[in-house]
Order: structure tokens, then sequence, then C-alpha cells
């Protein structure tokens, strides 16, 4: 799913300076999933930013409220109404639903209070791993499920490379500690499905303009849509 | 209700009445004369039952607290702290059972990290973390009910007054207590957090 956190409180507070009605707009799918911009999450932050306003001597209407999806015009019509009440409104959404708002709303001033981060797989309660980068040509038909893209650091299409030591990658950092080398894990399964010759396979250069190097991406169903 | 400090809404050092007067000997110096208001979000099965005992005991606690019983403190979400402090409580603090020793097994211990996740809420606003704490004990702790009712009651007294506080008295437990009507238990007959009761 898509995964976001909360930006810093600080940063977010600093996005309502000026404003005197603000509304905290939450998202019950993707971001409500992980904990972060949920209609429950959304009423912390508005409770934050109230606590903080009353402490600043401000006089701000701060309230919240919640879209079932924030990335289709018919969820947003249902929040549109309370919308349209306030000059700025703190999506909490993923980057998707926090434009879409901007564009079903505009020119009202929606601003982010998340970050999207990534395409993750809850793995256990309360902790996400990034498992896709959405590349637009999958491989992992040949990588026996496991995504070079994004799970090698490099982004190796013909790994392992030589940072990779006891099936752990040369990346480390406080954040990133331990990180898997993919293709050790690539190798571990391939053995265990005997697909072992899938290594010697030599990938050509991957061809990126299907990911977001080549534009933004769009998509149509033709025999779907509306006749 | 009729008991509490309905003092002006000026300076929070007016704000006292009857409660300073139960507990005339204040723990620490400062904030003299201010009467903090604190919410306890108690456990059916210990707290409350050790505060009940307490009061049976004839022990004495300050009057400050204001307890809403919860079938269990894991019920206990993060925002429920935010609005009773929104609400204007002073401090809030939540007790369950000890810990290994939850009815529910783990709900002691989610509220325990819930506690500490405002505490990080609250250090980002500006509010001191120490207005918010988890407490342990048992039915059978009555003398620690009342101990940690003085304790808590003495640091927010030093904290002094919620920044965001209405300065029209004790007002926030009822607040909380509308907020939390879906989910606290009612209290029991003839049982009051009044010491000695």
């Amino acid at each position: 799913m898509i995964t976001a956190e909360r930006k810093p409180f600080a940063e977010i507070y600093g996005m309502t300076e000026g404003h005197d009605k603000v509304l905290v707009a939450g998202c019950d799918t993707c971001v409500a999933v992980c904990l972060t911009g949920g209609e429950k999450e959304a009423e912390i932050l508005a409770a934050e930013l109230r606590i903080k306003a009353k402490e600043d001597g401000r006089d701000v209407q701060i309230e919240h409220t919640a879209a079932i999806r924030q990335c289709e015009w018919e969820y947003l019509d249902a929040i549109g109404a309370k919308v349209e009440e306030y000059p700025l409104v703190l999506s909490m959404a993923c980057g998707i639903g926090i434009q879409s708002m901007a564009e079903k709303f505009a020119p009202r001033l929606i601003m982010p209070a998340v970050n999207t981060n990534m395409l993750g797989m809850p793995q256990e309660h309360a902790v996400w791993l990034e498992r896709c980068a959405a590349c637009g040509d999958c491989v992992i038909d040949e990588t026996a499920g496991i995504c070079p893209v994004v799970r090698c650091s490099k982004s190796l299409m013909n790994g392992p490379c030589g940072g990779s030591h006891d099936g752990k990658c040369e990346v480390t950092t406080p954040e990133k500690e331990d990180i898997d080398c993919a293709w050790a894990l690539i190798w571990d399964r391939l053995k265990a499905q005997g697909r072992e010759e899938l290594m010697l396979v030599n990938r050509p250069p991957k061809d990126w303009s299907k990911s977001s190097s080549g534009g933004p991406r769009k998509m149509v169903r033709e025999e779907a849509k509306p006749v | 209700m009729a008991d509490e400090p309905t003092g002006p809404a000026t300076a929070p050092s007016e704000v006292a009445g009857a409660a300073a007067e139960a507990q005339p000997q204040a723990e620490l110096p400062a904030n003299e004369g201010f009467e903090p208001e604190i919410i306890v979000f108690a456990c059916h099965y210990c707290a409350y039952a050790a505060a009940d005992l307490a009061g049976s005991m004839r022990l004495q606690y300050p009057t400050n607290i204001r307890m809403i019983k919860l079938p269990c403190t894991g019920k206990l979400e993060v925002i429920h702290l935010l609005r009773a402090l929104e609400a204007g409580a002073d401090g809030v603090y939540a007790a369950g059972c000890l810990e290994g020793e939850c009815h529910y097994l783990k709900g002691n211990l989610w509220a325990k990290k819930r506690v500490g996740y405002v505490k990080k809420l609250l250090e980002e606003i500006g509010v001191d973390p120490g207005r918010v704490e988890m407490y342990n004990m048992s039915s059978a702790m009555g003398p620690q009910f009342a101990e940690t009712a003085r304790s808590f009651t003495a640091r927010i007294r030093g904290l002094g007054p919620n920044p965001v506080r209405p300065r029209e008295g004790f007002t926030a437990a009822e607040v909380v207590r509308r907020q939390m009507a879906d989910v606290a238990l009612p209290d029991d007959a003839g049982a009051d957090s009044t010491p000695g009761s």
C-alpha cells in the first residue's frame, strides 16, 4: 500500500501562519492503514495545532474531517461543503490525494501535512517495508519474486555487486541497518526453486522510460470507460 | 461539583477554593495557590478499586483528581489524553494494572506506549511532557494510589497551570466525561473520588 509519514510538527504549524481558519483533512484508506493520516490522526493533529495556537495567543479555528479516499472525486464531493468553509486545508492523504484535493478545490490552499514515502508491505503491525518502485516493467518473474529495483540499493539488474557480504548489503545507515542483499535473497530462493540458471541470464539496461523518467504516466482502459 | 474551586477568570493564583482548604499543605512552594485539575483514567480492575480502598482506609489524597473509570487502560487512546488537556486539565494520568497482570493481557502496556507517544507530541508543541503519565498499581494498593495522587498533584502544581486552561475553575472533568461517554464505565454507586468518602 501507499505509506506516508507525518511531517515534523513545526513545519506543519508554519503552514498555518497567517490563517485563522484551518481544516485538517484525513484520508481513510492507505494512510489510515499505515496509521499516519486517517481520521484519528487528523483529529490528533488538529488538537495539537489548537493547543499550540492557543499557547501562542492565536485565535485560529482548527477542525478536522476525513474523506473515505481523497484520490476519488466522488469521495471529495462528500467533504466538499466542509472544505469550502476553510481557506487553508492541511491534507494528510498521500501525494495523490493531496493533489486531487488541490485540483478539485482550486484555487483553495491545500497543503501537505505528510510526506508520502513508499509503496510498502506491512511486515508486522506498525512496520512497513518498501517492496515496489512502480517502475512500470516488472521483472520479478525472473528474480524469484524479489524486486531488485527497490530492494537492491543500486537497483542492479545483474547482481550481486562486490558490496554483498554474508547476505547483507554494504549500504548501512543508522536508519537503514542490516539491509538484506536483494541478490543474495534472489539466489537463495532461485536455488530453492531449482531455477539457479536464471542467475546467468544477462539482463540488458532497464528501460526507465516506463518509470517516472519517461514523464508523468497515464493509464487509460478504453473498454472500461463509460459509454 | 458544588465544592469545587470557582476562582475568578483572571490570575491562576486565584483559582482556588475548597480544594485548597482540603489540602492546605502544598508539596511544592512554586505556583502557590494554584489548584491543578487532574484527570485520572483509571482501570476498573485495579486503580479504581485501589481508589476505593484508599477511601475505605480513610487515606488522604488531594481533591484535585477526577477519576474516569475505564474497562481497561488499553481502551485509552492518544486523542483522549489530548482532549483532556485541551479541555483544560492541568495534568492527566492513566492508572492501570501492574505490568503482566492486565485482565486483558496487554491493555496496560498499550496504554504505556500511548502515554509515551503523547509525551512526544507534547514536546513538539511546547507543553511539558510531565503533564501526562502512566502508573501501575493493583487493587490492593490503596496507599500507593493515594501517594500517586499526591506526588502527581505536586508535580503539576510545580509545573503551573496548563497554558490552554480556561480560567473558570474546574471544568475539564465534565467535558472529558462527556467526551468519554462511549468509552468510560459509569461510576460505582456510592463510590467517589473524594478521599475518605
